[in-house]
């Protein structure tokens, strides 16, 4: 019995501490992919999925390790896009600084991650369904804000022409490049929650997930703790956010408008929030829904704006078969396997 | 009579105020119109041992909620060697060196044996929010290490938690009391639903405590009460009814008449 609880648990010991053998293959498909994927696919489908994943994942680590589902990751992100806008340079020449990247980028970051600071610093005095209706309103807040304030938001339409900087001469815009740009960030984002989540910090924050009462009795300030945990997913949401804006060339009210925020859940859910890969697998998905199934729904008759539907009928189907996401479903499948081979080696838990 | 005991010994004590390990003064903590204790005072030494008894309902862990800061007395005042803690939060308690252990298991499931009593180990020192996992050689993983050996959980070290028995829960519950420097613990129950075996294992791990840490118990089981304390206190209804030494309660007829329902004479 404890026997199979040592294998069990070693197993996940070695997925969060070392890197296992699959993951090495998917990082190393992931290398080469532009030998041999198109400019659309590297730029469109893997690109936006990294972003997306990213800002998905600064959910994961909140929900998965802290138990606080939040919001307001979307608008972060936004905030430090706009911040790129504002502060460097854009279409909107009349606002934009035109700052030096390397001081508008960090500035940009700091702005947008105390900004998830202050919203985590309200919204953890609540639990459940309360955070999540108070991000949601923040968020809602900022959308109307944005659209409404010209001075520095510039309103309704926003920030054009908002491109990365020309950094060793590279324009960072083309495909291959910017693949790699958010190859790299969203690689660096997941190494660095894999590796928080075991260090005092990140067990702490899995602990006050746990027991908030039993952590306080522990020695440890739980509010502290779970502010904190706003401030690290606010540092990988900006980087997020960033890309995201320098992909689309543009920053406006509607990149976190309220559809944008709940997509960000539904990324975070269809995916998986237990493990930081999860966010990925759902960004994936959901980058492939949008941008393929108006051609579906077009073959079968049907209008293709109704990608949504897509989308929500399979957010559906993964919240009831499995609450875990896909990776849920993958486990469940991997356990069933297992036990169909052989009865006698794997105790169930 | 009960009550003037109670204030005579706190009279008796309070010129030393400051050598105390604990102390209460007319701490009351209502629920709505409910007071589920009223007018504690109650002083106990450092390295003082001390058993507190009394029937379900009678606020023994109200008591201990209130010491703990889980929960803020109505009126009355608390201090920790000393020092008054009556407002702190209950981090602010532990760090002083003041633990509790819970009577109904508050651990963190998800997480492996080592990491709970890692996180222990962590709640009182330097570096609650490194964001550096640990090395290979730290002092407070083995310190860890440790303490599972001396709760007797050496071969469940990587076992998720929710994966653990009923009795290796309490023994890790004890575990995480025990970490950091202790100096004051409050064990509530911890013999509750254990085997007679795991039972006398608990006793021998308490009274091989270090001196210099004191305790309250709470206990239903009067064997294992009796046997790990040097001074009682009796509550009933929130009130402190009586204290003395184990074979003064023992003996004492009202106590006997209330608690034991007259089934020791």
């Amino acid at each position: 019995m404890t026997k199979a609880f040592h294998t069990a648990s070693n197993a996940t010991s070695q997925l969060i501490g070392g890197v296992p053998p699959a993951q090495w293959g998917i990082g190393l498909i992931l290398l080469v992919m532009p030998a041999f994927a198109s400019n659309f696919v590297l730029f469109q489908i893997f690109g936006w999925s990294f972003i997306l994943g990213m800002i998905g994942l600064s959910l994961m680590f909140l929900a998965g390790y802290g138990g606080m589902v939040s919001l307001i990751q979307m608008t972060v992100g936004a905030l430090a896009g706009y911040m790129v806008a504002i502060l460097g340079s854009s279409g909107v020449v009349q606002i934009s600084l035109d700052w030096p990247w390397w001081l508008y980028i960090p500035v940009a970051i700091l702005v947008a991650t105390l900004f998830g600071t202050l919203v985590g610093a309200l919204a953890v005095r609540t639990e459940g369904i309360y955070t999540i209706m108070i991000t949601l309103a923040i968020a809602a807040a900022f959308f109307y804000f944005t659209r409404q304030n010209y001075g520095i938001f510039n309103g309704y339409s926003g920030f054009n022409r908002v491109v990365p900087p020309a950094l060793f001469g590279v324009d960072w815009r083309q495909p291959m490049p910017f693949y790699y740009l958010s190859l790299g960030c969203a690689g660096l984002s997941y190494f660095a929650v894999v590796y928080v989540a075991r260090s005092p910090f990140g067990l702490a924050l899995q602990g006050v997930r746990d027991n908030p009462r039993r952590m306080g009795a522990l020695g440890f300030s739980v509010t502290a703790h779970r502010i904190l945990a706003y401030t690290f997913a606010s540092v990988i949401a900006s980087f997020g956010g960033i890309l995201l804006v320098w992909q689309n060339a543009q920053v406006s009210p509607g990149t976190a408008g309220i559809p944008q925020v709940i997509d960000i859940l539904v990324i975070a859910v269809v995916g998986g929030i237990k493990r930081p890969v999860g966010p990925f697998i759902g960004a994936f998905i959901y980058v492939l829904l949008r941008v393929f199934s108006p051609d579906v729904l077009l073959a079968f008759g049907l209008s293709g704006e109704r990608f949504k539907l897509l989308i929500g009928l399979g957010f559906l189907v993964v919240v009831f078969f499995s609450p875990d996401g896909v990776l849920g479903l993958w486990e469940k499948f991997k356990e069933r396997r297992t036990r169909r081979l052989d009865p006698l080696l794997v105790v169930r838990p | 009579m009960s009550v003037m005991l109670a204030n005579s010994t706190a009279q008796r004590l309070g010129s030393v105020s400051s050598g105390n390990a604990l102390e209460l003064r007319g701490v009351t903590k209502l629920f709505g119109a409910l007071a589920a204790i009223s007018d504690i005072t109650l002083t106990v030494r450092p390295g003082e041992r001390r058993a507190v008894l009394g029937s379900n309902g009678a606020g023994k862990t109200t008591l201990f909620n209130c010491v703990t800061g889980d929960f803020l007395p109505t009126s009355g005042t608390i201090r920790l060697f000393g020092e008054d803690v009556t407002r702190f939060p209950a981090h602010e308690r532990i760090r002083r060196g003041l633990r509790r252990t819970y009577q109904i298991s508050l651990l963190f499931g998800g997480l492996t044996v080592v990491d709970n009593v890692y996180l222990a180990c962590r709640g009182v020192s330097r570096g609650r929010y490194s964001l550096l996992r640990p090395r290979i050689n730290d002092v407070l993983v083995a310190r860890a290490q440790e303490l599972i050996e001396a709760v007797h959980l050496t071969q469940s070290r990587d076992i998720l938690v929710s994966n653990l028995s009923y009795g290796q829960q309490r023994q890790l519950e004890i575990a995480l009391a025990l970490a950091g420097a202790p100096r004051f613990i409050l064990f509530d129950e911890p013999a509750a639903g254990l085997s007679p075996t795991e039972r006398s294992e608990l006793v021998s791990i308490l009274t091989n405590l270090p001196g210099h840490i004191g305790f309250i118990i709470i206990e239903h089981d009067m064997d294992v009460a009796l046997r790990v304390a040097e001074s009682v206190t009796m509550m009933h209804n929130g009130r402190i009814f009586k204290e003395g030494t184990p074979q003064e309660i023992e003996n004492d007829a009202e106590v006997q008449e209330l608690y034991l329902g007259g089934g020791h004479g």
